[in-house]
């Protein structure tokens, strides 16, 4: 019983991540947009999400201004990177595979570069928490898996039908999967292809930045090199196992997260099993679920990975 | 249009490229307050000071040239393999076991032995995704990644487990590695003092061997016109999915032997972090190659340049080596932006057609 409380309470807390990254990955991708950079986003995310109440919080007011802050900051930077991976696919119309790799390390790198300049090495920051909710949390087993999380937990997983609603529901939502189903179609009734996707290129970038900035702040409280760790890489796999919809990505995230948390469970319980395969878990599910689901191949924005020039017949 | 401006054009395009890569890598050094133009100097020049700098370069170059090598093939045939470190690290662990397994035969057998062993195992490796691809529509961009991933974890565990150094287990910290390598598969160092090895002559041998493969065979042919046209190719009766597994082949191979050529040459025994980075890095040296052979290899040389010159910044002017990675990223985005700038017809009339009505009027 108590394993089971640890394994979903730990299970939810590491989703929130590959939730809020691949909610802005759907974004892209309703767009038309295939940004694998998302993992270099994350990264930047991660790093300004610490930088911020580490160098300027210490021994200023209360820590919390400076952990919203650096959230802020993280999101910023994050729908900045969107913006600039924008100029490179919706603008010079580059591939995106490719330019997403160039983002990724650029990402990557650039995170790198500026903690070993203004950290160093290996800090904790106290990070946010956030006490459990009065009552609620009192209740058996419920209490303690659902209501004794991070604030940003809730918000995340609010985003999710937040984020529905705004797809499915609002004129903007729809001019979004417009664009990244038939560009053309949207371009003759005169809603602006580049400036939508230039849009969604933000908003899933916030996203990803916002989702670094949890890992460092939430999660790990603290900042290295390895601390995305291909998460970016498997969100971009759960907007294709969540077929694109958002609730299906919330059960795609929670889903990998609990073959992520397995293998922590064996790490620290010393089972004598090779760590390793445990860890090599969630990435096999990645793979033998975009090998078998069919429907995932099928139910892809149909304009995806194509980039929209209005001057040229197609 | 004359020839002369056609030129013209595509020089002022190129030189804004590079002053573009130099502008976003400069955005970062000047947040972390470093001289830009000297950090620059420092990693282009710095490593061609003397002669076992510039054999450090080489030495990098040899693994780069290899790797690219496999990804512009699997480029052309229409697959960004980033799985190059997986496939290298896979390579690596073939090559160390065919060196445990038969330590006592003569060099000149178990040296290419050991050499084809790692070609299989990254090209065994290679052909996961490809057959993902071929068959079952699975993206290689993913694919590829989550097994770069597994291969790491896989790596690890052979390292601390079925191939751990003996003395490692009863007298060392337990440093997951293997055993000092027999010396039957060391690759000559041929310049006395550094650590240069023959290595160089196989990335050499096997650059002419894609070239002639690539562009004088019936095969590099259908390959290449797999990744030009899919539908196209199909219809010209050749069987892409074939073509697409056989693409990824040749690419795991590469990779896998230019692991087995990093531990034959340099480190002798199976150790972790060989691979790090050499994945990404094969791309970026692939795109500025021209993914061509005759470009590869001088793309090489400059990031095994840029390689040597990343570790000396961060003495020289305080800038940490992974700035090299800002460049590498800077660079794959300027270059795909910068080809479809280029192949943009209409652009290059739109600017001949402002300029010239400028000089008449």
């Amino acid at each position: 019983m108590n394993v089971v409380v640890t394994i979903l309470s730990l299970a939810i807390t590491s989703s929130v991540a590959l939730l809020l990254a691949s909610l802005g990955e759907m974004v892209n991708q309703r767009a038309g947009i295939f940004n694998l950079g998302c993992e270099g986003i994350m990264s930047m995310g991660a790093f300004l999400g610490m930088l911020i109440p580490y160098s300027v919080g210490h021994g200023g007011a209360t820590p919390g201004v400076y952990n919203v802050l650096g959230l802020l900051a993280a999101t910023a930077m994050g729908a900045l990177l969107g913006l600039f991976f924008g100029l490179i696919v919706v603008t010079f119309r580059a591939p995106q595979g490719i330019a997403g790799i160039g983002l990724q390390m650029f990402g990557a790198g650039a995170a790198g570069t500026l903690f070993r300049h203004f950290v160093g090495g290996t800090q904790s920051v106290p990070g946010i928490t956030t006490p459990a909710i009065p009552i609620l949390s009192k209740i058996p087993f419920l209490g303690q898996v659902f209501f004794s999380q991070n604030v940003l937990v809730y918000i995340a997983y609010l985003l999710v039908p937040a984020i529905w609603y705004i797809l499915f529901k609002t004129p903007w939502g729809l001019e979004v999967r417009s664009v990244g189903t038939h560009p053309r179609a949207a371009d003759s009734i005169g809603i602006n292809v580049t400036k939508i996707r230039y849009q969604s290129l933000a908003v899933g970038g916030a996203l990803a930045g916002l989702a670094g900035a949890y890992l460092s702040l939430c999660q790990a409280k603290m900042f290295s090199d390895s601390i995305v760790s291909g998460r970016g890489f498997i969100a971009v796999a759960l907007v294709y196992f969540g077929h694109w919809q958002p609730v299906k990505i919330m059960w795609g995230a929670l889903l990998f997260s609990l073959a992520q948390t397995f293998q922590t469970i064996i790490q620290s319980k010393g089972i004598n099993f090779p760590y390793e395969f445990a860890v090599m878990l969630p990435y096999v599910l990645v793979i033998v679920v975009l090998a078998f689901d069919r429907e995932s191949q099928r139910l892809g924005p149909t304009a995806l990975g194509i980039p929209f020039n209005r001057e040229i017949r197609t | 249009m004359t020839k002369q401006f056609r030129i013209l054009y595509k020089t002022v395009i190129l030189l804004l490229a590079v002053l573009a890569t130099m502008a976003l890598g400069a955005i970062i050094l000047l947040a972390i307050g470093a001289p830009v133009m000297k950090t620059y100097g420092v990693i282009v020049f710095a490593p061609l000071k003397n002669i076992g700098l510039i054999s450090e370069v080489l030495i990098r170059t040899i693994p780069l040239t290899i790797i690219a090598l496999g990804i512009a093939v699997a480029y052309r045939s229409g697959i960004i393999n980033i799985g190059a470190e997986g496939q290298m690290a896979m390579g690596i662990l073939a090559t160390t076991a065919v060196a445990l397994a038969i330590p006592n035969l003569p060099k000149p057998i178990l040296l290419p032995l050991a050499l084809v062993a790692g070609i299989t195992g990254g090209a065994l490796w290679g052909a996961i995704p490809g057959v993902l691809k071929a068959k079952l529509q699975v993206s290689e961009l993913l694919s590829t990644v989550m097994l770069n991933y597994i291969a790491e974890q896989f790596y690890t565990f052979c390292l601390r487990k079925p191939m751990l150094d003996p003395a490692e287990m009863t007298t060392g910290s337990g440093t997951p590695q293997s055993m000092r390598l027999t010396k039957n598969i060391w690759l000559t160092r041929f310049i006395p003092g550094t650590r240069l090895h023959t290595g160089i002559f196989i990335a050499i041998a096997f650059a002419i061997i894609i070239y002639f493969m690539l562009w004088k065979t019936a095969s590099g042919y259908k390959m290449r016109a797999a990744g030009a046209s899919q539908r196209s190719a199909r219809y010209g009766g050749i069987n892409v999915a074939k073509y697409l597994v056989i693409a990824m082949l040749f690419s795991g191979g590469f990779a896998g032997l230019a692991g087995a050529v990093e531990i034959c040459g340099v480190h002798h025994r199976a150790i972790q972090g060989i691979t790090s980075g050499y994945g990404f890095s094969g791309i970026v040296v692939a795109l500025f190659g021209g993914l061509h052979p005759a470009g590869i290899i001088p793309a090489a040389f400059f990031f095994g340049l840029l390689l040597v010159g990343g570790n000396m910044t961060q003495n020289a002017v305080g800038v940490p080596a992974n700035m090299v990675q800002v460049l590498q990223g800077v660079i794959i985005l300027v270059i795909v932006a910068t080809q479809m700038v280029l192949s943009n017809a209409y652009l290059m009339e739109k600017v001949w057609r402002k300029t010239h009505k400028e000089a008449t009027s």
